[in-house]
């Protein structure tokens, strides 16, 4: 059997009165684009920090290709590209100047420049290489965190939240970015509030509530676990006064459209359909889609979103 | 196995730095020493005679010398780690694969490599401890006004401690500035308080306990590592 990229076993952690992280466990296989979910506080960058160093386990342990994070701290961290949530910059150095120190940190030197040129050049960074870094916009800043995280070359690169509030065509290039490095063959993991993405990019996904994991599958699996779909109807009156049968499924009705949530097994279109020409309810569109993550997400934790 | 080039790095980093900040860090220092110099040694110069044979403004030079780098060293190595660690890069320096003792080194380097002192070594470290210690830049003020400027100005720097009365030289002899002084001032003009090597075993006992207290703050993790 393949050994894991990251394995993660039975981690707890506790700020003074904070159970932050209770029992973690799961393994993210070579390879794989993994995505950790969950609402604000249920411990994502807890367990990142601990991955990469940044914060000491209360208890469990974590590898990395094989390697303990405590012990073996120093393969760990050769192995891992961690793309910090908040902008953090050194406001002393340029671009270029930053991933040159960044490299000589790993013990890299002169053979190294050709990938941070090529790095600054795929991050679209060329026109901003000797600028300061202080002087740069939020978005250049942030492709400067995934150039820094990337200039080792580490084969487990750990983005969190890297599309956090940046504009539509940095999310594209950024996508593009972990697309193209998955493709290469590194193991990817990605924390984000932006459900539609994480069902876009990951293979698998974690979903972390209150510290503890509440789904481990599949993206697929996981959406398919909701046993519910959705029904849409445009009324062509909104203000009528809707049967219980209607009612008892109801989950929005916006202007006309009135949306119902199905039971796949016991709730049955057609019987719907009945109790709206029974109760003489005139409607000018239906429409069904199926559940995604966001629905499960919702489901599984009472929360909005990731 | 030492990450000799993560160290060098780090450590050319913290002295690119010092460079970069040339106004504060350099010239800062050299106007201040010189105005202490100008002011101090015209008022006194022809009034005091400290050791005999020995003029005031002869005295005083290497007291000011020796307080401008001790100073100057907690300043650097405290608001490097510091600014780094309150906006937060200091994660990309935690996230390499560069131990506690390699940091330690390399964030301390510049000032004992370019004062070569081991004063500014210990003085170095103080503000590491302070830096690591602080959560905002009130904290490392007050550790700056409240215990570095007290014990400096209170190390013999303007004065010899035997003008002083018998209960505050006992008081001095408890200060560890006064030996760094002190002995620094032997290496100009041959004459101290108190024998050479005495001092400059209090200063070397000093400077391995606060780099231990360092160390181990660096391996506890506290306030750098959650």
């Amino acid at each position: 059997m393949t050994m894991p990229a990251v394995f993660i076993s039975d981690i707890y952690k506790k700020f003074l009165n904070v159970q932050a992280l209770s029992g973690v466990s799961f393994e993210i296989g070579q390879g794989s684009f993994f995505g950790l979910l969950g609402p604000n506080g249920a411990g994502k960058s807890t367990l990142i920090n601990i991955m990469a160093g940044l914060t000491r386990a209360s208890q469990g342990t974590i590898q990395v290709m094989g390697n303990d994070v405590s012990k073996d701290w120093r393969k760990t961290r050769f192995a891992l590209g961690v793309v910090p949530q908040e902008l953090v910059y050194d406001s002393f150095f340029t671009v270029h100047e930053m991933l040159k120190l960044q490299s000589g940190y790993f013990g890299l030197g002169a053979s190294n420049r050709a990938w941070i040129d090529e790095l600054i050049e795929t991050l679209d960074l060329t026109d901003k290489s000797d600028e300061i870094l202080y002087r740069l916009s939020g978005g250049m800043k942030r492709r400067v965190l995934i150039a820094q995280a990337l200039v080792h070359k580490p084969q487990v690169v750990v983005l969190d939240e890297p599309t956090a509030g940046v504009d539509v065509e940095l999310r594209r290039v950024l996508w593009d970015l972990t697309k193209r490095l998955h493709k290469e063959g590194h193991t990817i993991l990605l924390t984000t509030h932006y459900l539609e993405e994480a069902e876009a990019l990951c293979e698998r996904i974690a979903i972390l509530d209150q510290g503890k994991v509440v789904a481990l599958d599949s993206t697929k699996a996981i959406v398919e676990q909701f046993p519910y779909r959705f029904l849409c109807i445009n009324l062509k009156d909104s203000s009528v006064k809707l049967p219980d049968v209607i009612q008892e499924k109801t989950v929005s009705l916006k202007g006309s459209e009135l949306t119902l949530r199905l039971h796949r097994k016991e709730d049955r279109i057609a019987d719907l359909l009945e109790a709206f020409y029974a109760a003489n309810i005139s409607f000018t569109d239906l429409r069904t889609y199926e559940p995604g993550l966001e629905e499960v997400f919702v489901a599984l934790t009472g929360k909005k979103n990731g | 196995m030492v990450n000799w080039r993560g160290l060098y790095t780090l450590f050319a980093k913290e002295v690119w730095r010092f460079v970069k900040v040339a106004v504060q860090t350099i010239l800062t220092p050299v106007v201040t020493v010189m105005l202490y110099l100008l002011i101090f040694s015209s008022v006194l110069s022809e009034k005091v005679e400290v050791y005999q044979g020995t003029n005031y403004t002869t005295f005083l030079v290497p007291g000011l010398i020796m307080m401008s780098m001790i100073q100057n060293a907690f300043a650097n190595s405290s608001s490097s780690l510091f600014q780094s660690k309150l906006n937060g890069s200091i994660a990309f320096v935690l996230l390499a694969p560069i131990s506690n003792l390699e940091f330690y080194a390399a964030s301390n380097l510049p000032v004992l490599l370019g004062f070569a002192v081991l004063g500014t070594g210990i003085l170095g470290t103080l503000g590491l401890i302070a830096s690591i210690w602080a959560e905002k830049w009130d904290h490392i003020s007050a550790f700056q006004n409240f215990v570095i400027l007290p014990l400096s100005f209170l190390s013999g720097v303007f004065y010899s401690i035997r003008s002083l009365p018998e209960f505050w030289q006992k008081i001095s002899y408890y200060n560890p500035f006064f030996y760094m002084i002190d002995g620094f001032r032997y290496g100009f003009l041959g004459v101290s308080d108190i024998s050479v090597w005495i001092s400059m075993g209090i200063v070397g006992a000093f400077f391995v306990t606060v780099s231990l207290v360092c160390l181990l703050l660096l391996r506890s993790g506290y306030s750098l590592r959650g």
